[in-house]
């Protein structure tokens, strides 16, 4: 008898979950054939562009567009900052211009004329000492730059790191770093009456068509957003922004579509960022290592709100009994942060577990035992001290490890290893969809979720054809578009639970319904009955194809509605933990770091599809290398602009800078059995601490600050001589 | 990628000519750098001055010839994504750094942003969508699905040409030439493992 309960099949019994399936839409991406947001083309679409403010800090006291209006090709003109408005970062949005030609529409943005009166700035998130000075000599104006954002306390710390055999204070950090998507942000707008028609390039196709009702002035339920595919986001492309807005006003205004995308120097000015985060950290344990104490101040700035990294993330994954934490923000003339994948995570890993493994390096233990030994203060140890004697394995540490800047040779040339580990919720958003199943067999699944790169489409796909028992090319997808069923944002790893839930239940609720009317036409017990490679079975006798079987429900079809993936129905669950280990190479004389070798042991509960998981744990491995080792913003202090606001000088590694990158799972029964949980935010948590970490085995000194630029390991270097 | 001066303009057409006499947009940095360009100027004589309004020109691209109508500073990248719907290139870096836009112009992978529409009448230029149809599947877009090279896709396209492009020329092709060969294309998903594998793959199946 085959058990009508709704879940997944034992481990290794389903025939396409957790097989390497390729993506559904590979091919039509490959080719360029797919339409992004940045590609809706019609014809007569108008192309707009911003003039945006040049400062951090001004009042904007003379605009004239008239010249503008007037420049060939111009069709319409908005102004999206008033006289006399106080611009408080750069790039925020002046003019919005649309013309029949890109060239065009820059014509107009050169005609603009424009003034204005600076003001003093503040952007430097690390410089916690200046801020406060200026609070200080400020004496109760309106200027407010720090603000206290708590303190969190357990045990006593003081008690704590007097009683303990070795004690270490050290200085970390992770400057801001911005998401940088390839496809910018942007929408193209076309009205039909008073009818609302966007692409817009989103991560959140259901929850947007709201959002233009008040600042465009329609009906929400005359706005139809659709996104079929999305040049990425990371997590800062679920609101409808102002150039969103001008958009569709631009479109209104001159009764044409309009498509308007940010330039790529705008879209890293103000289209999101990843705050920094700064710690001054005194940790201790006892003789055997054990962590007994953490006493920490951290600040940092998301810009103009001053917010930080939470208390609740610090100290990250290892909670010592005794611990103090305090948090102070900074405000700065910069743009607001957005959610960057695993928001706030990276950078409370970066701050902790250097500064652990520098306590275990003065402790004279190998970095590996003592992160072992001190499992008791995580949350999941059970999932962590297997993965690491996995990462162990794969990485040789046993082979590799030296004590603190005592490997081999003499060279310039130095090799570490390091290693960290992190942990994320994952749980599944509230995803609804709609099932159809027509009467020659074919299956469509119908979803207002969206694809952002992890595979949504292939995973759906994969998941209602499993329970079919047909070929993948027998499941249609349709996802983005607000008209479909209604489906959680793409953030915190949410989508694949969210989505893979709801069509699991539903698909085994219509699989029932149909084999019972096989069960009827062949007088057979229905619960004997299966599908599988295309046919239904009862044990091993083959009863009807599938054809024949969904040809039962007649010429109307079957549609099932399936609403989102509740905690007890066993499908998904939550909170994973992984290990990262890092080798790397650091040229003492130069300060250039290459990456050897990164091995990533991830836990994700039931992997759906691992050519595509794997994909996603290289992506965070090699989004964690960026930001340990390159990419940062970089705000002048002077002028308060973001002078490397550019792909130039904006650095991002190549192919070439990537090393060997190793990824394993960790999904023994008991992980399987739990069921779906997010993957996307978990392996990009702990590459900087464990890439920071190698390279303080490698060169015997602690780098503070990622990412570890040259000049940052020159000066480390520098700074240890004396 | 290609950085031969030579090669980089089209036949009877040269960069520095279409500088000098494109008009208006472009007179200020001519005459600004006046002094310093003549000496070279002499030695290469005029072969083409064009006014700055539009012209009509004709494009062979994937083995079509098609007529657009632009003014000279159009790029082709603009002239293939606003005038051909060919929107497989793609715009994201502004500057000529991250090959997102790359084609091949006569075979060689090129960044569509670096050339002017008018520049390349004459050659033949080829974008990502040729490489599939329901006919046919190319081999790098098939090795790019099978070793998942692709995420949200948005860079995608340019690395497809830019390592058609490199197999055609360099058949058997080590891992490392294939490593550096990519070295002019940018992911921020982190597909490099992918890709370099699927480009590996193309170069064996070339040879």
């Amino acid at each position: 008898m085959v058990e009508r309960k709704v879940g997944w099949e034992p481990q290794g019994s389903h025939a396409l979950i957790g097989g390497e399936i390729q993506r559904v839409d590979g091919k039509v991406k490959a080719s360029g054939q797919a339409k992004y947001t940045n590609d809706i083309n019609p014809p007569g679409t108008l192309f707009a562009k911003l003039l945006t403010a040049p400062h951090a800090h001004a009042k904007l006291v003379l605009l004239n567009i008239d010249k503008a209006k007037a420049v060939k090709g111009v069709k319409s003109v908005i102004v999206m900052a008033k006289l006399g408005d106080e611009i408080r970062y750069e790039g925020w949005p002046i003019v919005a211009i649309a013309a029949e030609r890109p060239e065009f529409a820059e014509d107009g943005l050169r005609a603009i004329e424009f003034k204005f009166e600076s003001l003093p700035h503040f952007v430097d998130g690390l410089d916690l000492k200046g801020a406060v000075e200026a609070d200080l000599a400020a004496d109760g104006k309106p200027l407010k730059l720090t603000k206290s954002l708590g303190k969190s306390e357990q045990g006593d710390v003081e008690v704590a790191l007097k009683e303990a055999k070795h004690v270490h204070e050290g200085f970390y950090g992770v400057q801001t770093i911005t998401h940088m998507s390839m496809e910018p942000h942007g929408s193209h707008a076309a009205w039909d009456g008073d009818h609302l028609n966007v692409a817009l390039s989103t991560e959140n196709v259901s929850g947007t068509s709201g959002q233009y009702v008040q600042p465009v002035g329609v009906e929400a339920m005359n706005v139809n957003v659709r996104c079929d595919f999305l040049g990425s986001g990371f997590g800062s492309k679920s609101t409808v922004d102002v150039w969103d807005v001008a958009c569709a006003k631009l479109s209104k205004v001159t009764g044409k579509p309009v498509r308007l995308m940010l330039s790529r120097t705008t879209e890293m000015q103000i289209a999101g960022n990843r705050p920094s985060a700064f710690a001054e950290v005194t940790v201790g344990c006892d003789a055997e290592g054990n962590v007994t104490a953490w006493d920490s101040r951290h600040w940092g700035s998301n810009g103009l709100e001053g917010s930080i990294v939470g208390l609740d993330v610090t100290p990250y994954v290892f909670r010592p009994k005794n611990r103090k934490s305090i948090a102070t923000g900074i405000a700065t003339n910069c743009s607001p942060e957005r959610p960057w994948r695993a928001p706030h995570h990276p950078q409370a890993c970066a701050y902790t577990q250097t500064a652990l493994d520098d306590l275990a390096a003065k402790a004279g233990i190998d970095s590996l035992q003592f992160f072992t030994k001190n499992l008791n203060l995580t949350s999941l140890p059970h999932i962590y001290e297997p993965e690491l004697e996995i990462a162990a394995k794969l990485m040789d540490w046993k082979g590799k490890w030296h004590p603190r800047g005592k490997g081999a040779g003499n060279g310039p040339v130095k090799r570490g290893i390091g290693v960290a580990l992190h942990t994320w919720n994952g749980a599944a958003n509230q995803s609804n969809v709609t099932l159809k199943i027509h009467s020659d067999g074919s299956v469509e699944v119908v979803t207002g979720s969206q694809d952002v790169g992890t595979g949504t489409r292939t995973c759906i796909a994969q998941v209602a054809a499993d329970t079919f028992g047909v070929s993948m090319s027998a499941v249609k997808v349709s996802l983005g578009s607000n008209q479909f069923p209604k489906a959680g944002a793409s953030e915190g790893s949410s989508t694949i639970g969210g989505v893979t839930g709801p069509v699991r239940r539903t698909t085994q609720q219509a699989l029932w319904k149909i084999l019972d009317l096989v069960a009827i036409r062949h007088t057979v017990d229905g619960t004997t009955l299966a599908a599988r490679d295309g046919k239904v079975w009862s044990g091993d006798k083959e009863i009807c194809t599938w054809k024949q079987a969904a040809s039962l429900i007649g010429p109307m079809g079957l549609e099932l509605y399936g609403g989102p993936v509740t905690d007890d129905e066993g499908l998904t669950n939550h909170q994973v933990g992984g290990v990262q280990m890092a080798e790397v190479a650091v040229d003492t004389e130069t300060g250039v770091i290459r990456i050897v070798k990164m091995v990533a042991v991830q836990d994700a509960g039931m992997i759906v599809n691992r050519l595509l998981a794997r994909s996603q744990v290289y992506s965070g491995l090699i989004m964690g290398i960026a930001y340990s080792l390159c990419e940062e913003r970089i705000m002048d202090n002077k002028t308060g602009r973001f002078i490397n606001a550019n792909l130039n000088d904006y650095k991002l590694p190549r192919i070439g800078d990537i090393g060997d990158l190793v990824v394993e799972f960790y999904e023994p029964e008991s992980e399987y059995k739990r069921g779906v949980i997010g993957l996307s935010e978990p392996p990009v948590i702990s590459t900087g601490a464990a890439i920071s970490n190698a390279v303080a085995n490698a060169i015997g000194v602690r780098v503070p600050v990622l990412p570890l630029t040259p000049k940052r390991v020159l000066d480390a270097l520098k700074g240890a001589k004396g | 990628m290609d950085r031969n001066h030579i090669n980089r303009s089209g036949p009877g057409f040269s960069r520095r000519e279409f500088l000098k006499g494109s008009g208006a947009a472009v007179v200020v940095g001519a005459a600004a750098t006046s002094a310093v360009e003549a000496p070279l100027e002499a030695q290469q004589p005029a072969t083409k001055i064009i006014s700055a309004g539009p012209h009509t020109i004709t494009l062979n691209v994937n083995g079509e010839n098609k007529q657009v109508t632009v003014e000279p500073r159009v790029l082709l990248i603009d002239a293939l994504r606003n005038d051909l719907n060919l929107t497989g290139c793609k715009d994201v870096c502004d500057r000529s750094t991250c090959g997102a836009c790359t084609v091949l112009i006569d075979g060689k992978p090129v960044y569509a942003c670096t050339r002017f529409a008018i520049e390349v009448v004459g050659q033949k230029i080829d974008t990502a969508e040729s490489l599939y149809s329901p006919e046919k599947t190319d081999d790098v877009v098939t090795a790019f699905c099978k070793h998942d090279a692709i995420q949200c896709g948005f860079c995608t396209p340019g690395f497809v040409m830019t390592v058609r492009g490199f197999c055609d020329q360099n058949p058997g092709a080590s891992e490392e030439a294939c490593r550096r060969a990519l070295g002019g294309n940018i992911c921020r998903c982190g597909t490099y493992d992918g890709v370099l594998k699927a480009a590996y793959d193309t170069a064996q199946i070339v040879r």
